[in-house]
């Protein structure tokens, strides 16, 4: 296992350096800076600036040192918050995102993995067409809709659940987890029926119902494990899709995350900020990724057991 | 009262198409200590009817209709979920087919044995996980694994074909059923190891005065273990009797088609073997493959084929015969250079192959060709009988655009499909008509070489037939050579000129087909040879008390 750790993180790093270099031509060859503004600022003072964070130097120059800052851990500085670094707004914003993304995480497996199983049970009767339909539902409903219906609901005929905030009022994280989980749970939901079906099919089930097990044991202790396979590789990108597609979700509900800074920086023509998010997200569904393979090797004997020889 | 009593069984599957009568009106008995063999070919019901005695079948699309099956007398096919678990692995079990895919590979061997016992419905039966491995390492001594101990935690993948079939068969009777229901137990497995694994349960069955339910369509080894038969075709009984009456004096045809179709004694037709007219040539061969999978610092090298040096003349059949694992199938690839060989040399009418690039084989390709074990998957799905066969001619420029269609109905007559089914796709055809497909492919070009790797396995045993003489026809009439590659011995016999016995990666023994069946040399040969059931069961009787 850890020479499979070793070997895919040093896949990360040419990965991680075209991403890097892509995002570094995209931005600057973007129409405009981060020093465009409104307003008319005398050419001294523009000038002055882009000597301060060496935008006037030529682009390879600023590639190459931007490099060796990212190498040693820093991203720069913000050039739309004057005297903040991007690792520390990183940090600043970063909580309330993964926190986010958990709770979503967690909306969507317990919904899409119960709705898949229960159709897959019962394959192309109302308990698989009933839960089926709403899962398209759910894929095709974009969150800037879902959410705002949520809240129309739930926070302002009903009064159940505040509309916005985070961690202001008890249950404002609900309407934000369900608005950003849902589009996941119902993809979750189409993957486990169809893990579960294929497993279902399978001789080894037979075996299990001949010995006399119950179908709920069959279900949990035969079935889950081989069925729910497509779901733990879907994890990795859901994981990171989840941090990084929240910036939606965390403007309609006014939630202080790390999504929100991101779209902001890309209007802003906030250079580090814009590269160090990417280069922060990029990691992240790396790591992701990989831990979600990890995981799909060590519930597989087979795979366990050579990935242990080979370390 | 016997202790299973079916009558008038009906399993109807309702698909798209229409009903299909799975089963029809079926009723047997069968009592405490003996033996009921079900044989028929590939859908003739036999398995769906012992499934549907234990509600095993998907339902839909299978529905029961009709029938009664009293076991005890209670009726199995009313007695609800409920009781069903309690007849489910206690007093009735089930040893599938294919012990490969019938053992859940996410869990221990131990744990899936144990289950039967520590999930008992019946709570005063149930048992401490403790209680329950001590008696499953019993069992498992008994069905003759070695250190069971230690295997108890090893997964599926860790054991051999054999052995999990010996796991499946302890998981069986670890709760001492009255019934045990064994669905072609051996058919996955080779010889040797499917006489071990009878000899168990006829043992098992003996001491433990269980009732054996034995679905089989080898009728050698139906006449070595079975008692009564019942001769199983479309979903009907054709006939219902002790062994000895099927065996000796059938009165249906049916069974007597079924009979005359076991492949029995040597080759009928003379040889059509050209002396010093060699055709391939292949000196010490070796094809090894690197293991990754095996655990351990080093990569495990695999001789899959080790040293291996053979002639075949011209218009001769050569059988070559081995377990799984031989080594056989590598042999007959890297002849093709199919596989990549590691050393030695094989010619082909005297020109080198070995180390020809793979446009350099172009030419050679046209003059070689290969039959695959399994119709269903060597051909490709969405290609019509027209495109298949039509694919090599006009690949190798021996057709165009005018004459391909001419050609293609030549080869559609050689190997005797109607014309009518140019268009049609693999999935429309039967076993027996895919094999025909791809032997009309392997002909196309005009061979001279064709290597057929186990042609006839996958085949029921009339069409097996059938099979055999269609290619003992076009050997005939095309003047092919042939290597033909199988574990089944009686089939090699019936087809072969000359008979090599391959065993871990090297020829051990070779030899013209009756002398060697008379009088084999090596221990492995003769013991290879011994393993083979007979279909007559009084020489099968004899042969299994000689042992």
């Amino acid at each position: 296992m850890l020479r499979f750790v070793f070997y895919r993180l040093l896949q990360a790093i040419p990965v991680l350096l075209i991403v890097i270099s892509l995002t570094f031509m995209l931005v600057h060859s973007a129409p405009g800076g981060p020093f465009s503004a409104d307003k008319a600022v005398p050419p001294e003072v523009i000038k002055a600036l882009e000597a301060q964070y060496n935008l006037d130097q030529p682009l390879w120059q600023q590639y190459i040192s931007y490099l060796g800052d990212v190498l040693k851990g820093d991203f720069g500085p913000s050039f739309k918050y004057p005297g903040r670094d991007v690792t520390e707004l990183i940090a600043a914003g970063l909580p309330a995102t993964a926190e986010l993304a958990f709770y979503a995480m967690l909306v969507a497996l317990v919904i899409g993995v119960s709705a898949g199983v229960a159709a897959a049970m019962r394959p192309n009767t109302a308990q698989d067409y009933i839960p089926m339909s709403a899962a398209m539902i759910g894929i095709c409903m974009p969150s800037f809709l879902l959410g705002p219906l949520l809240v129309l609901v739930f926070g302002i005929y009903l009064e159940w659940l505040p509309v916005s905030g985070w961690d202001d009022m008890p249950g404002d994280k609900i309407l934000p987890a369900i608005t950003l989980g849902t589009g996941y749970a119902a993809y979750i939901a189409r993957l486990s029926r169809g893990g579960m079906l294929e497993v279902l099919s399978q001789d080894y089930i037979r075996t299990a119902r001949a010995k006399g097990l119950s179908e709920p044991l069959i279900i949990a202790k035969h079935a889950l494990r081989g069925g729910l396979i497509p779901v733990i590789a879907f994890l990795g990108p859901a994981f990171a899709g989840l941090l990084g597609g929240s910036f939606v979700v965390e403007t309609i509900f006014q939630i202080p995350g790390l999504g929100r800074f991101y779209v902001q920086a890309a209007f802003n023509r906030d250079y580090t900020m814009i590269l160090g998010t990417t280069v922060f997200f990029s990691t992240l569904i790396i790591v992701f990724n990989l831990l979600s393979d990890m995981l799909a090797i060590w519930l597989n004997p087979k795979l366990r057991q050579q990935t242990r020889g080979e370390s | 009262m016997a202790l299973l009593e079916v009558n008038g069984l009906k399993v109807y599957f309702h698909t798209r198409n229409g009903v299909v009568k799975a089963v029809d009106d079926v009723s047997f008995t069968v009592d405490r200590g003996e033996t009921l063999a079900i044989v028929g070919e590939s859908g003739s019901g036999k398995s769906v009817t012992c499934y549907s005695l234990l509600d095993l079948l998907p339902k839909p699309p299978a529905k029961i209709e009709g029938g009664t099956a009293l076991f005890d007398g209670e009726d199995l096919l009313r007695c609800g979920a409920k009781r069903m678990r309690h007849y489910r692995g206690n007093d009735i079990a089930v040893v599938f087919q294919d012990p490969m895919t019938s053992l859940n590979p996410y869990i221990s061997i131990g744990e899936q044995l144990i289950e039967p016992l520590i999930y008992h419905p019946d709570n005063q039966r149930k048992q401490s996980r403790e209680d329950a491995r001590a008696r499953a390492i019993e069992l498992l001594v008994e069905v003759g694994i070695i250190n069971p101990q230690a295997r108890f935690d090893c997964y599926p993948h860790e054991f051999s074909g054999g052995m999990r079939q010996r796991v499946m068969i302890a998981m069986a009777l670890i709760n001492e059923p009255r019934l045990l229901i064994c669905d072609e137990p051996t058919t996955a497995l080779d010889v040797t190891i499917q006489a071990q694994i009878l000899e168990l349960i006829k043992k098992l069955q003996q001491t433990r005065d269980v009732a054996v339910i034995f679905i089989s369509h080898d009728l050698g080894v139906v006449a070595g273990i079975a008692d009564k038969v019942l001769v199983m075709c479309e979903g009907t009984i054709r006939e219902a009797g002790d062994t000895d009456a099927i065996f000796y004096h059938s009165q249906n045809d049916y069974t007597k088609k079924l009979l005359n179709a076991i492949p029995e004694g040597a080759k009928t037709l003379p040889s059509r073997l050209q002396a010093d007219n060699l055709l391939v040539e292949v000196t010490n061969l070796k094809t090894h493959f690197i293991d990754h999978s095996k655990a351990g610092r080093q990569h495990k090298v695999i001789k899959a084929v080790d040293g291996v040096s053979l002639a075949i003349q011209r218009g001769e059949i050569l059988g070559l015969v081995g377990e799984s694992g031989s080594g056989k199938s590598t042999l007959g690839r890297s002849i093709l250079q199919l596989a990549p060989t590691t050393a030695g040399q094989v010619s082909f009418d005297g020109n080198p192959l070995t180390g020809l690039d793979s446009k350099q084989m172009v030419p050679w390709r046209r003059k070689m060709q290969m039959i695959f074990q399994d119709p269903y998957a060597s051909l490709n799905p969405r290609m019509t009988v027209y495109q298949t066969l039509a694919e090599p001619l006009l690949y190798h420029g021996l057709a165009n655009s005018k004459n391909i269609e001419q050609q293609v109905r030549q080869l559609m007559d050689d190997v005797g499909l109607a014309h009518g089914q140019m268009r049609k796709y693999p999935h429309e055809f039967s076993g027996g008509q895919r094999q025909r497909i791809a032997i009309g492919r392997a002909i196309a070009t005009k061979p001279e070489l064709i290597i057929a790797d186990e042609p006839v396995s996958a085949l029921d045993v009339t069409i097996q037939a059938q099979i055999l003489d269609l290619i003992l026809d076009l050997v005939e009439r095309h003047n092919l050579t042939m290597l033909f590659i199988s574990h089944d011995l009686s089939v090699v016999r019936c087809i072969s000129d000359r008979v090599m016995v391959m065993n871990k990666g090297v020829i051990i023994e070779q030899g013209d087909t009756e002398t060697l069946w008379k009088n084999p040399q090596q221990a492995y040969t003769q013991q290879l040879l011994k393993a083979i059931p007979i279909a007559d069961p009084r020489l099968e009787r004899s042969r299994l008390s000689n042992l």
